[in-house]
């Protein structure tokens, strides 16, 4: 399934909706990339509310993808993560380290907004 | 040595024998129903026991204890003992009987019980022996039954109770906008961590909090595995987009966490909860100033 882009503004918005296979994955760190080239966006925010499970690929493409962005001199938020997930992740050690989170979209956007301001 | 079948017929005969004798046994119970459990209640105040009840309640519960008592051996099935004492144990205990004292009261009756057949049967002593081989593992089944139902009432009471605590020791209370605190009292062990755990983050969730101040002043001390948990617990409120501040560590807990070799840059640690307090307006971006110096003096 893939996964839809918005763009808003400077910044993108990756919503995901269902579970993903590690080809969606896949797929999704390239148009991410590809986008955030394209539109020369500020900011990405990955909302994964729908998630109720993250394995270790799914964490590492997310981080991949923060890393990759932020060579692009953008920054990027998963926002959303639930509460049992979280605990889990934490489990199995997959804490995604250097990596921002939020607690939803708006607060994504506001962090977002935040380190725009203070860049500019 | 007798052969397998003829053991097995001996078997068979004793069982019908038993039968046949513990019916007898039965009808003898129900003629001196009356008399018996009058000794019976009698005994019972002069023991002492069930002093929480009044002697027309202990009359009243001696009267159906005997009755279930009575119906089990003439049956041999347990069932309906077995809830009859779940439900007498749970009638009883909040009137604060102890267990020495259902014990009590269960032998006793056992003894009124064996007393009056010894009295009937002193003449024959083949037939005594006989009511008394078919009486007496009936009736220690029975002071068992009934002895465990009352003990696993009791646990059950217990266990509730220990929930309930725990439910209560764990609040998770909003200070400011965004703000919330998670003091926490007394032990931890590894099943109040994991609770805490949860209420916390789905408290982060509710609230839509910011920053959380984990004060743990009241806690003497902490096992390796319950620090890691609490490590654990900050790593998993930052994936929520959570930043937590933990107050008031005791000398003994920071040794644990850095004996246990916890990466403390993780941690965002203040001395006391003032100052934890302190730190997380300053993250949220409040400030307090007083008024005007008018209000005290």
């Amino acid at each position: 399934m893939e996964v839809p882009i918005l763009k808003q503004g400077r910044f993108l918005i990756a919503t995901i909706q269902a579970a993903l296979s590690d080809a969606d994955l896949v797929q999704l760190r390239r148009a991410l990339i590809d986008q955030v080239i394209r539109f020369r966006s500020h900011g990405v925010i990955v909302d994964v509310t729908a998630l109720d499970v993250m394995d270790s690929f799914a964490t590492r493409t997310l981080r991949d993808i923060t890393n990759v962005i932020r060579l692009r001199g953008a920054e990027t938020v998963i926002v959303g993560i639930q509460p049992e997930v979280a605990f889990a992740m934490v489990q199995l050690g997959l804490t995604m380290e250097g990596v921002a989170t939020a607690l939803d979209l708006e607060e994504g956007l506001a962090h977002l907004q935040h380190r725009a301001a203070r860049n500019t | 040595m007798p052969s397998s079948k003829q053991s097995a017929n001996h078997l068979q005969r004793t069982a019908a024998q038993s039968t046949e004798v513990l019916q007898e046994l039965v009808a003898h119970l129900r003629q001196n129903r009356t008399q018996l459990r009058e000794e019976w209640a009698n005994r019972i105040t002069e023991a002492q026991l069930l002093t929480a009840m009044t002697k027309e309640e202990i009359f009243t519960e001696a009267t159906s204890v005997y009755d279930n008592y009575v119906e089990t051996l003439a049956t041999g099935t347990f069932e309906a003992l077995q809830s009859y004492s779940r439900n007498l144990s749970e009638r009883i205990i909040p009137r604060g009987v102890e267990t020495h004292e259902v014990v009590g009261i269960v032998l006793l009756l056992r003894d009124v019980l064996a007393r009056s057949l010894f009295a009937k049967y002193q003449g024959d002593f083949t037939m005594l022996n006989r009511i008394l081989d078919a009486y007496e593992p009936a009736a220690n089944r029975i002071a068992n039954t009934v002895a465990v139902g009352f003990v696993q009432e009791r646990e059950r009471v217990i266990r509730q109770q220990q929930e309930a605590i725990r439910e209560l020791s764990t609040p998770v209370l909003q200070v400011r906008e965004r703000l919330l605190i998670l003091p926490i009292i007394g032990v931890i062990d590894a099943q109040r961590a994991r609770q805490l755990t949860e209420q916390l983050l789905r408290g982060i969730r509710t609230n839509r909090a910011k920053v959380v101040v984990i004060d743990i002043t009241g806690v003497a001390a902490m096992d390796a595995t319950v620090a890691n948990h609490l490590v654990q617990t900050v790593e998993a409120s930052r994936l929520l987009g959570a930043t937590v501040i933990v107050t008031g560590l005791s000398p003994e807990i920071a040794q644990t966490i850095v004996t246990i070799g916890v990466d403390l840059g993780k941690m965002n640690t203040v001395g006391d909860l003032q100052g934890g307090i302190e730190q997380a307006e300053r993250l949220l971006g409040y400030k307090v100033v007083p008024v005007a110096d008018t209000a005290l003096s």
